[in-house]
C-alpha cells in the first residue's frame, strides 16, 4: 500500500464512521424526545426520590426512574449507543491510519486534530458509561462530532505533509494530545451543564423535570467531576506548552495569541471551580460559566487557529 | 461524649473547627445577623480598612476578580503587542491611525504590562494572600486537633450502616471500638477514641495542603517572574558560517536587558558557526521545498575547557555558560566584494540578506562609506532558485541554492553613518541617496549569478559575486527565572490533583445500645467533594463487621 491508499482508506473510514454517527444522532433524538413525552405522561406520577442532603453534605443517590418511562427510552436509546460504538471504531480507525499515512501522530494540523479531539470526546462519553449512565448525551455527543467531522473533512482537510522543523518535538505528541483530552471532559462537563440549566429551568417554571435524565443537582455535581478532570488535563498543557515554547522559541511565556487564549480558558475554569465553592453561584450561575469556559476552548481551536496573528500558525491552511 | 444536641448544631460546631475558608464559602455557616458593627455609619478607619480587607479576600471577590483577568486578556490577543509582534503593531496603526491613538492611550499595545491588567492581577494575588495566611494558620492548627465529636444521630449522614442487634453479654464493646481503632488508623485515618461510646475519624488532610500549596506556588510563581524578570538578557546575534561570535555585550546585534542586567555576568564563551545544514522536502509533492530541518553545527570554547562540537537546531538549543542559545531563523548572505577602479579592494565580505518568503527571496544592503570616490551604498535582492518561467519579474521557487541569483541596484550620497546615530544594517535611508541604475533609472540594474563580477555604474570600480554562504540568527537567553518557574509550577500540580481528588471524609463507628441489645453504626460525612464515600463506609462496616462477628443490616 502506499501512501495514498492509506489516507484514502483513512478518509473512507472517516465518512463512514460520520454515517453511522448520523443514524446514532437520530437514533438518541428519538430517544430524547421519547423521553420529553414521558415526562408529560408521568407528570401525574408520584414524585421520584431524591435523597435529601443532610448536615453540609451531598448525598445524591441513583434516582429510579418510573417503568414507564425504562420502557419507553430503552430500544432507541440502545440502537444510538450501537451505532455510536460502531462509528467510533471507524473513526479511531481512519485517525489511526491517517497517523500512518503520515508516520507520526495525528494530530500536527487542524484536520488531524479534529479527528483526534472528537474521538477522545466519544471516547470519554463511552467509557464514562460504565460508572454513570449518561446515554442521555448521545444525541449532543454524535451531533457535535458529526458537525465537528464535517466541518473538518470539507473546511480543514490537508494532505499528509512532514512537520516543519519547529513541530520536531516529543512535545507535540504529549502537549496537544493532552489539550485533547482536556477538551473532551470539558465538552462533557459544558454538555451536562446545558442539560441541567435547562432542568433547572423547568423546575422553576413549575414543569416537571424530565424524570429520566438526572435532577440538576446531580448533573451540577457530575458536570463538576468531569470539569475538574478536564481542568487537570489544561494546566498540564498551559505548562507543557509553557516548556515547548522555551525549547522552540527561546521564552516560556510570549502572550502569544494561543497562548493567551489557552490562558483564559484555563482562567474561566479555575473561576468555575471557584464559583463552585462560592455560597450564591453555586447552580445555574457555575453551570453558565462552564459553557462559556468551552466557548472559549472552541473559540481557541477555530477562530484564533485561522484568523488570529501569531507563533501558533500551524493550521496546515 | 455523646451530647444531647442535634445533628444540625454539631455539624455546624464541626465547621467551625474546620480551616477557615473565606466567610462566603460554600461550606461556612452563613452569618446569623449582620453585625451591628457593620451597619453602622461610623465604621472609623480601621474599621473601614478592616471592612475593605474582609470583601478583598471573600470568595466572591477571588471569583470576580479572576473571570475580570480572564475578560481583560481578551483586547491583548484581538490587537497586536510590542512584546510579541513590534512590526504587526507598525502596521496596525499605518491602518487604523484614529483607532490606534485611542488604544495607546488605553494601553491596549502592550495590554499584559498596562496600568490596568497589572492592576487586576495584582488585587487578584492580595486577595490571595490574604486567603492563605490564615487558611494555613487554621490548617496548622487542624493538623494538630483530634477529630471532633461524634454526632447523636448517623443515620441520617452518608453511607450509613448498621450492624444486627447482640445480645450485650455476647459483644465486647470496647475491643469493638479497639479493632475500629485499629482498623480504621491503618486505613489512614486520624482516630479519636471516645471509651465505650465510639470512634470518630477523618483523613484527608492533604487535601487541604495540596490545596494551599497549589495557591501558594501561584505566589511563587508570579514572584519569581517579578523579581527574576530583572535579571533577564535577551540578545541576538546573526553568524555567518566560519564567523564566530564571543559573548560580549560589543559582538552582539542587539540586547535588550532587564533592569538589574550587569554586563559582567556575561559568562565568557565563544562559538564558530561552522556549518549550517537545511533539509527540504524532496519526494513528497504535496509539500516539495518545504523545510524539515535546520542544523547549526557551532564549535564552542569556554575558558579552561577544551573546545567542542555541537549542535544547535530549532528544538534543541544549545546550553552554553549561564545562557542558553536558540536557533530562531536562517538565510543566505551573498559574498560581495567591491573594487575601486584601480583594482583595490574597499569592500568583501559576506553580507546577511533576510528572507522575505518561504523560498527564502531574501534582501540586504551593502554600505561602503569609505574606499570609492564617493560614498556608495548596494540594494538588492538574492534569490536562491531563480523561477525561470516568470518573465521579467525575478521570484525565488525554491529555498535551496539550485539557481541563485543576486540584483543590485547602485546609490551615492550620504548613507549617515558619520553622525553617530543607530542605523539598521539591513535598512537603506534613501533621503540623501542619488539611484544611479536598476527600476526607476535609465541604467539597468546588476544582475550576477555566484563568480560574476561587473562594473559599477558611473566608472566606480566593479563588484563580484564570489559566493554565498549561510548564516544562523541566534537567539542568546539568559533566564535565572526558568527553574523557579518550572519548580513552582510542578508544585502547582501537585498541589492541584492533591486538593482536587485526595478524599476528605469524617468516619464514625459508634456503639448503640437498645433494649434489643448492642449493634454497631458505620457513617461518614464528606468535607468537599468526595464521590466514594458511600463505597468507602460500606467497606469499612464490612471489614469491622468481620472482626466482631456482626452481621450488617443488607
Ligand atoms: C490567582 C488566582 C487563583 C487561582 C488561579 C485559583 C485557582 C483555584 C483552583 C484551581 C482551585 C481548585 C484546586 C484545589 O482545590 O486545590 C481553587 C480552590 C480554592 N480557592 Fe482558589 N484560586 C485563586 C485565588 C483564590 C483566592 C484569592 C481565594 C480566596 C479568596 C481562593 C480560595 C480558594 C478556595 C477556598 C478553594 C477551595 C474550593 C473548594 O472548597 O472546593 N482562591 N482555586
Amino acid at each position: 500500500m502506499t501512501q495514498a491508499d492509506i489516507v484514502t482508506y483513512s478518509l473512507v473510514a472517516i465518512y463512514s464512521a460520520m454515517f453511522v454517527y448520523a443514524l446514532a444522532f437520530i437514533s438518541f433524538t428519538l430517544d430524547l424526545a421519547r423521553r420529553a413525552s414521558a415526562a408529560r405522561v408521568v407528570a401525574a406520577a408520584p414524585a421520584v426520590s431524591i435523597a435529601a442532603a443532610s448536615g453540609g453534605t451531598a448525598v445524591l443517590e441513583k434516582t429510579e426512574a418510573p417503568a414507564e418511562v425504562t420502557r419507553h427510552r430503552s430500544r432507541s436509546v440502545r440502537l444510538g449507543m450501537s451505532f455510536t460504538v460502531i462509528a467510533w471504531i471507524l473513526h479511531v480507525g481512519g485517525t489511526v491510519l491517517r497517523g500512518i499515512a503520515a508516520g507520526r501522530v495525528p494530530w500536527a494540523n487542524m484536520f488531524e486534530f479534529s479527528l483526534t479531539a472528537t474521538a477522545i470526546i466519544v471516547g470519554v462519553f463511552l467509557v464514562v458509561q460504565v460508572w454513570q449512565d449518561l446515554r442521555f448525551l448521545g444525541a449532543y455527543v454524535t451531533g457535535f462530532t458529526l458537525i465537528f467531522l464535517g466541518v473538518a473533512t470539507t473546511n480543514f482537510y490537508v494532505d499528509v505533509i512532514p512537520l516543519p522543523p519547529a513541530l520536531q518535538s516529543y512535545w507535540l505528541v504529549i502537549h496537544v494530545f493532552v489539550a485533547s483530552l482536556g477538551t473532551g471532559f470539558f465538552g462533557l462537563g459544558a454538555a451536562l451543564s446545558v442539560v441541567q440549566l435547562l432542568q433547572a429551568r423547568r423546575a422553576a417554571k413549575g414543569l416537571r423535570v424530565i424524570s429520566s435524565i438526572p435532577e440538576p443537582e446531580r448533573l451540577e455535581t457530575l458536570a463538576y467531576r468531569l470539569i475538574v478532570v478536564g481542568f487537570v488535563f489544561w494546566t498540564f498543557t498551559l505548562m507543557a506548552g509553557a516548556i515547548w515554547a522555551e525549547h522552540a522559541w527561546g521564552r516560556y511565556w510570549g502572550w502569544d495569541t494561543k497562548e493567551v487564549w489557552t490562558f483564559i480558558i484555563w482562567v474561566i475554569f479555575a473561576g468555575y471551580i471557584h464559583a463552585r465553592a462560592t455560597r450564591g453561584w453555586r447552580g445555574s450561575r457555575s453551570a453558565t460559566l462552564a459553557i462559556v469556559g468551552f466557548a472559549a476552548v472552541l473559540f481557541n481551536f477555530t477562530i484564533v487557529n485561522l484568523f488570529f496573528k501569531g507563533l501558533h500558525s500551524y493550521s496546515g491552511l | 461524649m455523646a451530647s444531647s444536641r442535634s445533628s444540625d448544631s454539631s455539624a455546624s460546631e464541626q465547621s467551625a473547627t474546620d480551616p477557615r475558608r473565606p466567610s462566603d464559602h460554600f461550606d461556612t455557616p452563613a452569618p446569623q445577623a449582620p453585625e451591628p458593627g457593620i451597619v453602622q455609619p461610623k465604621l472609623g478607619f480601621v474599621g473601614m480598612a478592616r471592612f475593605f480587607w474582609r470583601q478583598l479576600t471573600s470568595m466572591r471577590t477571588a471569583l470576580l476578580l479572576l473571570l475580570l483577568v480572564a475578560f481583560a486578556a481578551v483586547p491583548g490577543s484581538l490587537v497586536p503587542q510590542v512584546t510579541s509582534d513590534p512590526n504587526g503593531v507598525i502596521q496596525y496603526k499605518a491602518a487604523n491611525p484614529e483607532w490606534s491613538k485611542v488604544l495607546d492611550f488605553l494601553g491596549v499595545f502592550n495590554t499584559y504590562t498596562s496600568v490596568w491588567f497589572s492592576a487586576i492581577y495584582l488585587l487578584l494575588f492580595i486577595s490571595l494572600v490574604g486567603c492563605i495566611i490564615p487558611r494555613t494558620k487554621h490548617h496548622f492548627d487542624a493538623l494538630r486537633a483530634a477529630p471532633p465529636k461524634t454526632p447523636v444521630r448517623l443515620d441520617r449522614l452518608a453511607g450509613f450502616r448498621s450492624s444486627e442487634d447482640a445480645e450485650a453479654s455476647n459483644v465486647d464493646v470496647e475491643a469493638g471500638l479497639g479493632a475500629a481503632r485499629e482498623q480504621l488508623r491503618k486505613a489512614g485515618y486520624r482516630v479519636r477514641v471516645f471509651p465505650g461510646e465510639s470512634v470518630s475519624a477523618e483523613r484527608g488532610y492533604l487535601r487541604e495542603t495540596g490545596n494551599l500549596i497549589f495557591h501558594m506556588a501561584l505566589v511563587g510563581i508570579l514572584a519569581a517572574v517579578g523579581f527574576g524578570g530583572g535579571f533577564i538578557y535577551t540578545g541576538q546575534k546573526v553568524v555567518v558560517v566560519g564567523q564566530s561570535f564571543a559573548n560580549t555585550l560589543s559582538d552582539y546585534d542587539s540586547i535588550s536587558p532587564g533592569r538589574w542586567f550587569d554586563p559582567d555576568s556575561l559568562s565568557p564563551y565563544s562559538l564558530k558557526l561552522t556549518k549550517f545544514n537545511a533539509v527540504y522536502e524532496s519526494k513528497n509533492v504535496n509539500a516539495y521545498g518545504e523545510a524539515i530541518d535546520y542544523t547549526a553545527y557551532v564549535r564552542t570554547s569556554v575558558p579552561g575547557q577544551k573546545p567542542q562540537n555541537q549542535t544547535i537546531k530549532v528544538n534543541s538549543p544549545l546550553t552554553l555558560g549561564n545562557t542558553d542559545i536558540y536557533l530562531l531563523g536562517n538565510g543566505y548572505a551573498p559574498v560581495i566584494t567591491v573594487r575601486d577602479p584601480a583594482g583595490k579592494i574597499v569592500f568583501s565580505q559576506p553580507e546577511p540578506f533576510l528572507a522575505q518568503d518561504a523560498n527564502l527571496t531574501s534582501d540586504g544592503v551593502v554600505k561602503i562609506p569609505f574606499g570609492l570616490s564617493k560614498q556608495v551604498a548596494l540594494s538588492g535582492f538574492f534569490y536562491p532558485t531563480k523561477c525561470t518561467i516568470c518573465g521579467s519579474n525575478l521570484s525565488s521557487v525554491h529555498p535551496d541554492l539550485l539557481d541563485p541569483v543576486l540584483t543590485l541596484q547602485v546609490f551615492t550620497g550620504n548613507l549617515g553613518l558619520d553622525n553617530g546615530t543607530a542605523v539598521n544594517a539591513f535598512a537603506l535611508n534613501r533621503d540623501n541617496l542619488t539611484q544611479l541604475n536598476g527600476f526607476g533609472t535609465k541604467k539597468p540594474g546588476i544582475t550576477l549569478t555566484p563568480g560574476q563580477t561587473t562594473k559599477l555604474p558611473n566608472g566606480l570600480g566593479t563588484v563580484s559575486f564570489d559566493k554565498v554562504v549561510r548564516y544562523a540568527s541566534l537567539d542568546i537567553h539568559h533566564d535565572p527565572t526558568q527553574l523557579w518557574v518550572l519548580a513552582f509550577a510542578i508544585l502547582v500540580f501537585l498541589g492541584l490533583i492533591t486538593g482536587l481528588f485526595v478524599p476528605r471524609r469524617r468516619v464514625w463507628i459508634k456503639a448503640v445500645r437498645t433494649t434489643r441489645g448492642v449493634h454497631f453504626e458505620y457513617a461518614g460525612l464528606a468535607r468537599g467533594e468526595d464521590p466514594r464515600l458511600d463505597d468507602a463506609v460500606t467497606e469499612i462496616a464490612k471489614k469491622h463487621s468481620q472482626r466482631t462477628g456482626l452481621t450488617i443490616k443488607p
